[in-house]
């Protein structure tokens, strides 16, 4: 149960990460908050939709902090979303006021997601998720959403297209923070309370999970890359990571360790397509001197992708389509980012000089 | 259709890394002119073409397309009047989405995007007669995600998308120079009669002399951030390389490295 409503969770930060191609670590601080205006709307008599729906609210405007700083401001995104988290610790602290740490619902509320009634729960956050997955899809498949996945691929040509750029980024910003903070609202009905700390680390836990979702449903054939599928995956990613991190528990880790071990999944999950190119086993063996010296092989090697793209590309033309998008899923994030950063780097001091003129 | 009016523009103003990029350009283009734009490098060709594509403004100077003052427009409200095709071939296509779904943004270029969908049935079978002209397959591919196509098919992809809406100014930044020879000579025929076809005026930054000569209306050439050779018609027609060679040398006083500009 937990575990879906780490997946809506990780649905928002799909969004930054995957589509908007955006570490956004408001995160930390949005879920809290989310969970913040759920305990404390629903505490004053607003009834528990509402207060939800204010959760979602907030949340997108949290984002939209994030987004300004980012946009408008030129401020590298990852600290963006840093600085925000700040900024709503103390505003999540002075909501509850006198630095009480947990607000409660009241006794006796009826919350919509309670772990003494499991199954409601269930039936409850599996619509909550298959509306969300809904929406998404058809989002993003408008103009508008196009145009927010292009941004996310290539702002360059995004402009070149006559799509607002900024304008997308703060959108999906809000969107994906707003999803956030209502897995925030949500998760402190299942805990009944909401707590200070709750978001810490949230963003780790979100990115495992979408590490972990996307690869499990890459391997499901023709529909695996479908995007409702991806999110399927994501939502899917919470749960297994949830019942992952329980066994490691019952198995007995110390609960003190688990962040860590969180951080190291996610560190060595993000690390290893990079780890495998620069140190491929054939390039150690080689330069221990195992395998003679080709001029050849390293220069097949050095163009990477370019090539494999243009040998893979006539042979796949109908038949099989996925397993060609594995190898270029391996291979092509890091042979292209580069090139990509560097017309980011470009395009920034574009921007710096239009700004002085 | 374009006007360019006495355009400075200098990078780090007031450092050690002044560099004056361009130097007073006037430049007018009519309905349908087909310019290539040849100069060594730092001669400011590809500052110039970002200032008419709103990526850079000017510290001085108008840009004026189709008779609209664009000088302040901010770079993708500009794009509706632009067609671009980049040198990198990954500028150009947005790699994550299908062959599709990249054209139906093209499409878009210009017009508000609302909660319409992105594309529909209708514009896939356009697509696909489309796609059909670049003779390279892709017509039977078109949910392929456009980072498992080559340099080539994705510049002939960049070229179709740049005038799917017919633009008011096609610009090419060396849009070819990252391909090979082969690859190249077939991206540049294709311009040619995608150009011709639809008569569009166009503004084509080559390194290569040869196809500088050899497509096109007009021909100018940058040396310090300014123009300093502008030939067109006839007189481009009965030019050579030797002699654009020699004109090099006569114009900016320097020996041309002639082999690069020939080979690369």
């Amino acid at each position: 149960m937990q575990g879906m409503i780490w997946g809506i969770m990780a649905i928002g930060v799909y969004i930054t990460f995957k589509v908007l191609d955006i570490a956004d670590l408001t995160v930390d601080g949005s879920i809290t908050t989310g969970a913040y205006v759920c305990v404390v709307m629903y505490s004053n008599g607003a009834s528990l939709g509402v207060s939800i729906l204010c959760a979602f609210l907030v949340g997108a405007l949290t984002g939209l902090v994030t987004a300004i700083f980012h946009t408008f401001m030129g401020i590298p995104a990852i600290l963006a979303g840093i600085l925000t988290q700040l900024i709503l610790y103390s505003i999540n602290l002075q909501t509850i006021g006198k630095s009480k740490a947990t607000y409660t619902f009241p006794w006796g509320s009826s919350l919509w997601i309670v772990p003494e009634d499991k199954l409601q729960s269930i039936i409850i956050l599996a619509a909550f998720v298959a509306c969300i997955i809904g929406a998404l899809y058809w989002f993003f498949g408008t103009e508008f959403g196009s145009g927010v996945r292009a941004t996310g691929c290539n702002p360059r040509m995004a402009k070149a297209q006559g799509i607002n750029v900024n304008f997308n980024k703060v959108f999906g910003l809000m969107l994906s923070n707003g999803l956030v903070a209502l897995s925030g609202a949500l998760l402190a009905q299942y805990q009944g309370s909401a707590e200070i700390n709750m978001g810490r680390g949230a963003i780790v836990i979100g990115l495992a999970a979408v590490i972990i979702g996307t690869a499990a449903v890459s391997w499901i054939p023709k529909y695996g890359k479908n995007f409702a599928m991806q999110l399927f995956g994501v939502v899917l990613g919470g749960i297994i990571y949830y019942l992952v991190l329980n066994i490691v528990i019952f198995l007995g880790l110390p609960t003190v360790y688990l962040k860590m071990l969180s951080a190291l999944v996610v560190g060595l999950f993000l690390g290893i397509p990079y780890v495998r190119k620069k140190y491929s086993f054939s390039k150690i063996l080689k330069k221990w001197g195992f395998v003679k010296k080709s001029v050849l092989v390293d220069e097949v090697a050095a163009k990477g992708i370019v090539n494999a793209a243009e040998e893979d590309a006539p042979v796949m033309v109908v038949e099989a389509p996925v397993v060609v998008d594995e190898s270029h899923k391996k291979a092509n994030p890091f042979d292209e980012k580069p090139i990509d950063d560097a017309a980011h780097r470009i395009e920034k001091n574009a921007s710096k000089d239009g700004g002085e003129v | 259709m374009l006007i360019l009016n006495d355009i400075y523009k200098t990078f780090n103003k007031g450092t050690v890394n002044e560099k004056k990029a361009l130097n007073g350009i006037d430049l007018v283009l009519n309905d349908g002119d087909f310019v290539t734009v040849i100069g060594g490098n730092g001669a400011g060709k590809s500052t110039l073409m970002n200032i008419v594509a709103g990526t850079y403004t000017p510290d001085k100077g108008e840009v004026i397309i189709d008779g609209v003052n664009v000088t302040e427009m901010p770079e993708h409200k500009r794009a509706k009047y632009l067609g671009r095709v980049f040198q990198d071939p990954i500028m150009g296509t947005a790699a994550g989405m299908q062959i599709d779904e990249n054209l139906a943004l093209a499409a878009r270029r210009g017009k508000r995007r609302f909660l319409k969908p992105g594309i529909t049935k209708k514009e896939r079978l356009e697509y696909k007669e489309l796609l059909k002209i670049l003779d390279l397959g892709l017509e039977n591919r078109m949910s392929t995600k456009v980072e498992l196509l080559s340099g080539g098919q994705r510049q002939s992809l960049t070229l179709l998308m740049a005038t799917l809406q017919k633009p008011k100014l096609l610009l090419l930044d060396e849009h070819t120079a990252a391909l090979d020879p082969k690859t190249a000579k077939k991206v540049l025929e294709l311009t040619d009669q995608i150009v011709k076809d639809n008569s569009l005026t166009t503004l084509m930054i080559t390194h290569n002399m040869q196809d500088a000569i050899k497509y096109g209306n007009r021909l100018i050439m940058l040396s310090d951030g300014k123009i300093v050779l502008d030939i067109r018609g006839e007189e481009k027609a009965k030019l050579t390389v030797p002699d654009l060679l020699k004109l090099f040398g006569q114009k900016t006083g320097e020996e041309m490295a002639s082999d690069k500009l020939l080979l690369s």
